[in-house]
């Protein structure tokens, strides 16, 4: 483990992806001493005399949104129901998928052909009337999206990871591995597992931003979170039409998302080079 | 190769079945009543049971499934509540527009995205692989709303070189696709770059290089072939994510597809058409992935299908 | 009516008196497009109750009455006078001689008859077959017992002869509604259910294309019985329009108005430039945004608690958030409908006033939900009034919602406080009796209906039912102040927080002309498109 870190240590981009990651998740979650204002108090004057959100300036450092309300405090306070979606959400469709993915490419056969024409089935399901109906057994909120994303997002990772494993368990050296007598679950975690670990680390990464702003599509159909909740997908939602007029509004959650994408990519691909030493130097 | 066919096409029509009723199901759970919506402010009560009788809304719930499904064989796909028009019209008419936006976006994703992950792979560690990383989280990122706006603003608002949304030429599918397809572009490019890079690590690279083949011969040639196989997945699915994709792209740039009623129908809680859209998306999204899993063994002969 | 943000009135009292004044003379020829994001969903004059299709419709057939236009004063349309029994009982109407169908059939008093019966028939599935309920005969036939109304009677070609079975002040109002309109029976048959797409009236304006989902094109109807009107010869609708990128295009001189008005995001920007003076129309709209209390559930079936939500609720600042678009509303009524009461100030913004109110309720703590429509800005106005009523102790969370969902839970009575933005009232028609039965009376109180506050005043019920007796002439001013006194007492008992009454603003090109008032015509809305001219026209 320590050996493991060391040579993690000595990434700086990967290490920069973790600090970036951890100063996130400080500020999520000290949210409350940190912000200058309360996310949800709408100023009156937060908005010109016409009702125009104002430009950051030296009250609101990153100005103010259409209700009057503080994005700086909005960004920070966000920061825990993104974080949660983001990561958790994400983490849970990339594991569920990545596990049928490979089961279904390795075992093939019928256990294999079921795998695969349930993920059809659920991809071939629109996820608002998901979202919807899930809605209508429980609470509108965090949960349901959560539940919504992963039980959405699993299905991509899963095919792509099924065509790899399809690929990889006809080589060589698995045969010759089966051969010698290794076991199923052996050969998945030493011989098949770190060369799928690239494509997991992308879809883990980038599935980041996706899932963030599937969530605002969620909260406007109102099975998300629930105003005045600030999330980083919603405000962005919010503010589409105001892009040409008050472009802060879209580029300043944009550019959270994409900073916290960047930097689980970064330690993704610094994760990678440091369990698979082969790879080291290569990416 | 039939017999797989045949399985596969077997297993569709199971799947499009399990979605249509899961899909009936799930519209009794939309806290909406469409009668009410179609009486109108004025009706009373008589007459609101009149409009549930005429529909058909008063009979059991299995009843009307197998009514439903009886007219779906048939392709009726019912009326919808508020245009009282037919919805297998309906849809008939703007199902050609989203096909053609949908095969213009796969294009520009795949013109977009394989180069940016091919140069990434052969200038790996180096700045010209973090410019493309850079971007490629960077068009993931963006919300395609505004993204569109952002294109149109540019291209057609300030430079006049394209059209301001609608349809109808060449030059009104570029900016919609670019916006649908972008996005896609992004994964694409970083997929691509992953499998290059473990392509290019296989001794049979080296054994291509140590003959003294040029460089780009060695990726084109051995690297593409091999890295190739996921991104056909990926096309597989990318009906399926163009679907909620073109909900908002159609809206913006005023493309006459069927994800302008799609939207529009969620609004106004327009069950017949929210279903009717939804059993041809599954069809269309069902017809991708066998595509996609037919040629995956013409990429890879090592994969047999099954 | 039921739809959004569009457009207005001007001030009735003004335009009552003054003529249209133009500042360039209207001419003849030329073409307009307009711009929707919605698709228009049927031209079928019986059952169209949308924003966008009523004046499409308008501009596609006519009804006996109409209103001048950019006015809410009626006046003959297609009748060409009508004479008033005595006890209200008997409406008599001449039609005009020559009035062409598109088909080039003359107009009889058969139409008249087949196009009202036709409205009220079930089959048809009309959304304001219940207007007509006054006249005699409707029982059957909206029971499906008959299919033709007792009540009309048609005594030669030029004549029809209505029959009421009670008195209704609101008569003549329903003879200029779109239900009302006249359409050709042979037509209707041939097209079947395709009638909704092809349209035959004898309006201003006849149907030439419409291709689903893209565009409707209109021509001049030569053959109109008004001489010189329309003044344009081609107009076309374009579907699927977003709102933001039709203001580019209208910027850049592609379309000539955006009918959806202009969008929130961009309105501070367009109102600002000078370049834009001449070409943005302001007007009232017979509109009132409130938001409603459920009157049988409690907390709100307490009318302290009730009058506290009005008190509590900062207007002005909701006013602001919409970038000053409509103004702050006292009462149910708006200012322009007639009964509306300048002297009622009502509940003035006082937070501490509302927390001594409810400490008096006695009810605690309150938690309760607030519904409102997910478009732009409904949520932000939910969440102004939302923090609002945090401020003086009653938690309200916000269920935000596709339109149709909102209304079901209306109708079903479930929801405890809804934000009528997006649904709220705008009147089919000038009078204070639409603002009052669907929405405050009885009748809609019931699954389904409209009254989503369940409000039901058995003795303002009555009090109503007697005004809209009064059917004279000289009556009108008394039933006026009837009027007035019912709804001060709705007021009083507070089932409603009245937030604001919208103005519309309608952005157009600079090749259109009209009086600023054709484009917020109040009852052809968005815009008038019989009275509009090109000024570019050869």
């Amino acid at each position: 483990m320590k050996d493991y870190w060391i040579r993690f240590r000595h990434d700086r981009l990967a290490l920069c992806g973790l600090v970036t990651i951890i100063v996130f998740v400080v500020a999520a979650i000290l949210a409350p001493a940190i912000a200058p204002y309360s996310p949800s108090e709408q100023f009156f004057d937060g908005l010109t005399l016409e009702g125009s959100p104002l430009a950051p300036n030296s009250r609101f450092w990153f100005g103010t949104d259409t209700n009057g309300r503080d994005q700086f405090s909005r960004l920070l306070f966000g920061a825990q129901t993104s974080l949660l979606i983001g990561i958790v959400a994400n983490f849970i469709a990339v594991l569920v998928g990545t596990c049928l993915g490979v089961v279904a490419g390795y075992l093939r056969g019928f256990v294999g052909a079921a795998i695969m024409r349930f993920t059809d089935l659920m991809m071939a399901f629109p996820p608002l009337l998901l979202a919807i109906a899930l809605a209508a057994i429980l609470k509108p909120g965090l949960n349901i999206v959560i539940l919504v994303i992963a039980l959405v997002n699993w299905v991509q990772i899963a095919r792509i990871i099924h065509a790899e494993t399809l690929a990889l368990s006809e080589r060589e050296y698995i045969e010759a591995a089966r051969a010698m007598g290794a076991s199923t679950w052996r050969i998945l975690w030493q011989h098949l597992l770190p060369h799928l670990v690239p494509t997991v680390i992308v879809y883990a990464t980038l599935g980041i931003a996706t899932t963030v702003l599937l969530e605002s599509m969620l909260s406007f159909l109102g099975r998300g979170v629930q105003p005045p909740t600030p999330a980083w997908g919603m405000m962005i939602f919010e503010s589409q039409s105001y892009f040409l007029n008050a472009p802060w509004l879209v580029f300043i959650p944009g550019a959270a998302i994409l900073i916290l994408a960047l930097a689980f990519n970064l330690v993704g691909d610094g994760l990678r080079d440091v369990l698979d030493p082969t790879q080291r130097g290569r990416s | 190769m039939l017999f797989y066919l045949g399985k596969r096409v077997a297993a569709s029509l199971v799947i499009l079945l399990g979605v249509s009723i899961v899909t009936f199901g799930l519209t009794f759970l939309i806290p909406a009543d469409p009668v009410a919506m179609i009486a109108g402010r004025n009706s009373t009560p008589e007459v609101r049971e009149q409009i549930r009788h005429q529909i058909g809304l008063d009979r059991p719930l299995p009843a009307q499934y197998a009514g439903y499904l009886g007219r779906l064989v048939r392709g009726d796909l019912g009326k919808s509540y508020a245009r009282k028009s037919d919805v297998g019209t309906l849809i008939a008419s703007r199902l050609p527009p989203t096909l053609l936006l949908m095969l213009a976006a796969i294009v520009a994703e795949l013109l977009v995205g394989l180069p940016a992950g091919i140069y990434a792979a052969s200038r790996r560690g180096r700045t010209g692989d973090k410019v493309a990383m850079m971007l490629s989280f960077l068009s993931v990122s963006t919300p395609q709303f505004v993204l569109g706006l952002t294109l149109l603003y540019l291209f057609s608002y300030l430079l006049n070189w394209l059209p301001l949304g609608g349809y109808g030429s060449f030059s009104h599918v570029v900016l919609p696709a670019l916006t649908l397809g972008l996005g896609g572009g992004g994964w694409y490019s970083r997929m691509m770059r992953s499998s290059m890079i473990e392509v290019l690590r296989n001794d049979y690279i080296r054994t291509a290089r140590a003959k003294g083949m040029p460089e780009w011969r060695v990726i084109m040639n051995h690297g593409l072939r091999n890295a190739i196989l996921p991104i056909i997945a990926m096309i597989g699915l990318d009906v399926g994510i163009f679907m909620s994709g073109v909900v908002v792209v159609e809206n913006v740039f005023g493309w006459p597809g069927i994800g302008q009623l799609m939207w529009q129908a969620i609004q106004s809680l327009d069950i017949p058409i929210i279903m009717g859209v939804t059993i041809v998306a599954a069809l269309f999204i069902v017809l991708g992935n066998l595509i996609a899993d037919m040629i995956a063994p013409l990429v890879d002969p090592r994969i047999r299908l099954r | 009516m039921k739809r959004i943000l569009i457009s207005a009135v001007a001030a009735i009292a003004l335009m009552a008196a003054a003529p249209l004044a133009l500042a360039d003379a209207p001419k003849q020829g030329g073409a307009a497009t307009i711009t929707f994001n919605n698709d228009l969903t049927t031209l079928d004059p019986q059952v169209g109750y949308d924003w966008q299709n009523w004046s499409v419709i308008k501009s596609i057939f006519d009804g006996l009455m109409d209103y001048k236009p950019g006015t809410t004063e009626l006046e003959p349309d297609l009748a060409e006078n009508y004479t008033v029994s005595g006890d209200g009982l008997t409406y008599t109407f001449t039609l005009r001689d020559g009035v062409k169908f598109h088909n080039g059939r003359l107009m009889t008093s058969a139409d008249v008859k087949y196009s009202f019966e036709r409205a009220v028939n079930p089959a048809t599935q009309s959304p304001g077959g219940g207007y007509f309920s006054m006249i005699a005969g409707y029982d059957d036939v909206a029971g499906g017992k008959a299919t033709t109304l007792s009540g009309i009677e048609t005594p030669d070609d030029k004549t029809v002869v209505f029959k009421l079975a009670r008195a209704d002040a609101t008569f003549l109002h329903l003879m200029a509604i779109n239900f009302g309109y006249i359409v050709p029976k042979e037509e209707v048959e041939k097209a079947g259910a395709d009638w909704g797409k092809k349209p035959v009236g004898t309006g201003a304006f006849k149907l030439v294309e419409w291709v689903p989902g893209q565009n409707i094109k209109l021509e001049r109807n030569k053959d109109y019985f008004r001489a010189g009107v329309p003044y344009l010869d081609n107009i076309t609708f374009e579907f699927g329009q977003d709102p933001t990128v039709a203001v580019l295009r209208l910027k850049k001189g592609e379309i000539d108005i955006v009918g959806d008005g202009v969008p929130p995001a961009q309105f501070t920007e367009i109102m600002g430039d000078p370049a834009n003076r001449d070409l943005i129309a302001e007007g009232n709209q017979l509109h009132t945004g409130y938001v409603t209390m459920n009157v049988a559930q409690a907390p709100f079936d307490n009318l302290k608690v009730r009058q506290a939500v009005n008190m509590a609720i900062n207007k002005d600042r909701i006013v602001r958030l919409i970038n000053n678009r409509a103004a702050p509303a006292t009462q149910a009524l708006p200012p322009a409908m007639p009964g509306y009461n300048p002297d009622n100030k009502g509940y003035a913004y006082d937070p501490e006033g509302a927390k001594k109110l409810l400490a008096e309720a006695g009810v605690g703590e309150i938690a309760t939900e607030l519904y409102t429509m997910n478009v732009d800005p409904n949520p932000r106005i939910a969440q102004a009034i939302q923090q609002d009523l945090a401020a003086v102790g009653i938690k309200a969370e916000i269920r935000s919602l596709a339109q149709a969902e909102v209304i079901a839970a209306g109708g079903a009575g479930k929801a405890p406080m809804i934000w009528s933005g997006g649904m709220a009232w705008i009147a089919d028609f000038p009078d204070p009796a639409n603002f009052y039965y669907g929405i405050l009376g009885c009748v809609g109180a019931v699954d389904g209906g409209w009254n989503w506050s369940r409000y039901c005043n058995k003795d303002l019920d009555a009090r109503a039912g007697k005004a809209d007796a009064m059917v004279k002439a000289d009556q009108s001013e008394a039933r006026m102040n009837e009027w007035k006194g019912i709804f001060d007492d709705v007021l009083k008992d507070a089932p409603w927080a009245p937030i604001f009454n919208e103005k519309r603003f309608t952005y157009h090109s600079a090749r259109l002309g009209g009086d600023p008032s054709l484009f917020t015509d109040p009852i052809h809305i968005p815009v008038n498109y019989d009275y509009i001219f090109a000024k570019d026209a050869q």
